[in-house]
């Protein structure tokens, strides 16, 4: 079995660059929030999370290397996740 | 046989004795066996009271017990029912016991993790039995724990919830340690289409109990919430929306019940080929059938909801969506039958419960469809004829698989065989009480008999004897079947390694199996159901 | 019988609870997109009481110590026990500065009548309540998960200090840094939903 050894070794640097990155999408959002976009407003600010929240899975997480066990069955739930909410709008957004 | 000590005379880990080496132990077997005096426990328990309500419907007016103990019988038995033993029942017992052997490996990934998903299964089973005798007393919601009632009544609502909630965390940690086993433990030789289809199920049902289970736990701790700090999140009058109370619960009530029935099928799955000593129909479609159930499954939990006041377009939808799971479901049932077809069957009890289970899950599949079609469903929604259609699949379908799973590996489990008459004899017994239990049901719902309720009209008295009748009946099969097996353990009559001919690899240990399992190096065959070497050893014996 | 060798299995099983965290809060979502549906224009009114500085605050010191968490396990690997040591002590301390402002927080709001079954909130607009009503659960949950993240942070750097945690078995740390960074993940879809709907 694969042991730690194989597994990849993330350096300070790409940890750090990865932080301000998220940092500056913090400022990002809140700076947008000051603006008013109108029907915008909640998309733009979920694309941001949905980046910083994706940044975060991929190097803090380590998903971008794991196998193909763990990357298909976080999709899947993810997928699970929209199917909860947006099912329940064939619900509410009709009624 | 017995020149290897079995998992009974080696404790794990090591060194412990007495009650202690059951009570701390990390053997999966153990656990298993464990999980089946509980499970069975809770079985008679609801089982009686089920019976008890039955006794009160025989005849109008009060029978034996007042309205408020009937409301809470009803629940009583639903959460039962549901919480400990059909959720549990067949990937507790027959699955921790057989995965890892099926798989080839010595035990589950988690053996701690396990042993503490059994401490929660007991713990939830006590908190709901504090919660019977404690303040304001069981609730009388139904096992739904529908708002805005369960918020208000004064029953012990917060405890019940409570203790579901932790029987669901027992439910989704087995089946985190389910799926680990499949990737990390199964032997290198095992590719995925050489799984058995037992366990092909428990994985597919795993992947559910892992993501739905949430749901309601959140959903449950939010009703607690509101018990205790009145947020109104479901109240109408503060801005809440009760209905989004149902999706929640049944976002994970419906794939709940995929959790309940894919074991069964995988049971059935499993007994069918083996007694017709023939490969089984279309191994591939029952694996994609599992999964296919588990996602769609997924897709249609607000068919429980066509009368509550939401939307046409939904309920047109989710009606629509309801029909593709019967595709997946018909897809087994087939597939069991061709299997059948043109075998040399030979007939034992466990084979015997499998062809009931096969006759009564497709009743209960096919009224399913009655009410998954959103005009008939207007017509008998809340009526007797949901009543008789879960009971046929529960009952009918996960039950009888139940009871074929216990017939079918109890000489593995215990390494002795029970009376076949005594067996056989029990079978007829509960499947004509089953009939006569739930079919005039159908017809009470048809005609328009509400459930849950606690009197009726004159016009359904006939009915509703005749259904108190088969309850008798059922009632006294299934107490004989389980006396028969405990008798076994009795008169200790000695079962074979592979006394019925099974090709998966738990036949291929001794009965009972030692502790880690294996004598030697499993062997995987190529092909899982392939009979061909049990049927040249049988041709030789003769 | 023992499989803490598997790395791997392991990672595997921590991630499936993480799946299931995720869910448990999805439900939470679920009526907070309906609910958002429903009174958009109260949420915004919400939105506006709630203090946009301590939300930008925490969620700086949340993603700044889900960077020490994924820094420290870098540090064991590469020997620097010192490092990792104080990194994760930086990190427990995130948690508790995150969870003193969240109680500095409440507190402004219940001063302002701003809690479950409030008179405020029982006769102001249906939206309001129900606002604040997800407001209380969700961050309260969330707090709940920064505690226990902190415990096994904590537990973490005992390993690391008593050398069970090092440059060959450091599953220990790994799984709480992946338990903190999913508090993390839910803080950063908290933090626009509840203080920058507009």
């Amino acid at each position: 079995m694969d042991k730690h050894t194989s597994q990849h070794l993330m350096p300070y640097h790409t940890l750090a660059l990865v932080l301000g990155t998220l940092l500056i999408l913090t400022a990002v959002t809140v700076g947008v929030s000051y603006v008013d976009l109108g029907i915008f407003n909640v998309p733009i600010a979920l694309t941001i999370a949905a980046t910083k929240v994706s940044l975060v899975l991929l190097f803090f997480m380590h998903l971008k290397y794991e196998g193909k066990a763990i990357v298909v069955s976080f999709l899947g739930t993810i997928f699970f996740l929209a199917i909860m909410i947006s099912f329940t709008f064939w619900d509410v957004a009709f009624r | 046989m017995s020149a290897t000590p079995s998992f009974f005379q080696t404790p794990s880990p090591p060194g412990l004795t007495g009650i202690k080496a059951w009570l701390l132990t990390h053997d999966h077997k153990r656990l298993g066996l464990m999980y089946l005096w509980a499970v069975l426990f809770w079985f008679v328990v609801a089982l009686t009271v089920g019976f008890l309500i039955r006794i009160e419907l025989m005849s109008m007016g009060r029978t034996i017990m007042s309205a408020e103990v009937y409301n809470s019988a009803f629940t009583l038995h639903g959460v039962i029912m549901i919480f400990l033993f059909v959720i549990p029942g067949i990937p507790a017992i027959f699955g921790n016991f057989f995965l890892p052997i099926q798989l080839g490996t010595d035990d589950v990934f988690f053996p701690r993790l396990n042993l503490l998903s059994w401490y929660l299964y007991m713990i939830g089973g006590l908190l709901a039995l504090i919660s019977l005798f404690t303040a304001g007393g069981f609730p009388d919601t139904g096992w739904t724990f529908y708002v805005p009632f369960s918020v208000g009544t004064n029953n012990n609502v917060s405890l019940t919830v409570f203790a579901a909630f932790i029987l669901g965390m027992s439910s989704m940690l087995t089946g985190l340690n389910f799926i680990t086993t499949v990737h990390r433990m199964r032997i290198k030789t095992m590719g995925w289409m050489q799984i058995p289809l037992f366990t092909w199920s428990l994985y597919a049902t795993a992947w559910v109990q892992l993501l739905a289970t949430p749901v309601i736990s959140i959903t449950l701790v939010l009703v607690i919430f509101e018990r205790f700090f009145q947020i109104g999140l479901f109240d109408p009058d503060r801005g809440g929306d009760p209905i989004l109370y149902q999706h929640l619960f049944w976002m994970y009530s419906h794939p709940a019940v995929y959790v309940m029935i894919l074991p069964g099928m995988g049971v059935i799955s499993e007994i069918i080929p083996t007694f017709s000593r023939k490969a089984i129909f279309g191994y591939k479609a029952i694996v994609a059938s599992s999964l296919g159930i588990a996602v769609a499954g997924s897709l249609v939990w607000a068919h429980h909801m066509y009368t509550s006041g939401m939307s046409d377009v939904a309920v047109f939808v989710f009606s629509l969506l309801t029909f593709l799971v019967a595709i997946p479901t018909a897809v087994k049932v087939f597939s069991w039958v061709s299997t059948l077809y043109r075998a040399s069957i030979e007939m034992t009890p466990p084979l015997l419960y499998g062809l009931i289970f096969i006759y009564l899950f497709s009743v209960g599949g096919l009224t399913g469809l009655v009410l998954g079609a959103a005009g008939t469903d207007i017509h008998v929604h809340d009526t007797h004829f949901v009543v008789a259609h879960f009971h046929f699949t529960m009952f009918g379908g996960t039950g009888f698989a139940f009871f074929a799973a216990l017939h079918y590996w109890w000489p593995k489990m215990f390494g002795v065989m029970y009376n076949f008459k005594r067996a056989y004899l029990a079978a007829t017994l509960a499947t004509v009480g089953f009939m006569f239990h739930y079919v005039p049901m159908f017809i009470l719902g048809l005609k328009g008999m509400p459930r849950r309720y606690y009197d009726y009209l004159p016009q359904f008295s006939q009915g509703n004897s005749l259904a108190a009748v088969g309850g008798l009946l059922l009632f006294s099969g299934i107490i004989l079947m389980l006396v028969n097996l405990v008798l076994s353990l009795r008169s200790r009559q000695v079962a074979a390694a592979n006394p019925w001919g099974g090709c998966t690899l738990e036949w291929s240990v001794p009965s009972p199996p030692p502790l880690h399992n294996f004598v030697s190096e499993p062997r995987v065959m190529a092909y899982p159901y392939d009979f061909s070497e049990i049927i040249a050893r049988e041709s030789q014996g003769k | 019988m023992d499989n803490s060798s598997d790395a791997t299995g392991v990672r595997i099983g921590m991630w499936l609870f993480l799946y299931s965290e995720i869910i448990l809060f999805g439900g939470l979502f679920v009526l907070y997109a309906v609910y958002f549906h429903n009174y958009a224009a109260d949420f915004v009114e919400g939105g506006r009481q709630l203090d946009r500085v301590i939300g930008a605050l925490n969620t700086i010191i949340l993603l700044i110590s889900s960077f020490t968490v994924a820094a420290s396990i870098t540090a064991v690997r590469r020997q620097q026990k010192r490092w990792a040591q104080g990194l994760l002590a930086f990190s427990c301390g995130c948690g508790a500065l995150f969870l003193v402002n969240k109680y500095l927080e409440w507190g402004a709001k219940f001063h302002h009548d701003l809690y479950p079954n409030s008179a405020t909130l029982v006769d102001g607009p249906p939206g309001q309540n129900i606002f604040f009503g997800l407001y209380y659960v969700i961050t309260g949950l969330h707090a709940l998960h920064v505690i226990i993240g902190m415990s096994l942070l904590a537990w973490s750097l005992i390993g690391v200090s008593n050398g069970k945690v090092n440059q060959l078995h450091f599953g220990r740390l790994e799984n709480s840094g992946l338990y903190w960074h999913l508090v993390d993940l839910i803080w950063i879809f908290v933090f626009p939903l509840f203080y920058l709907v507009l």
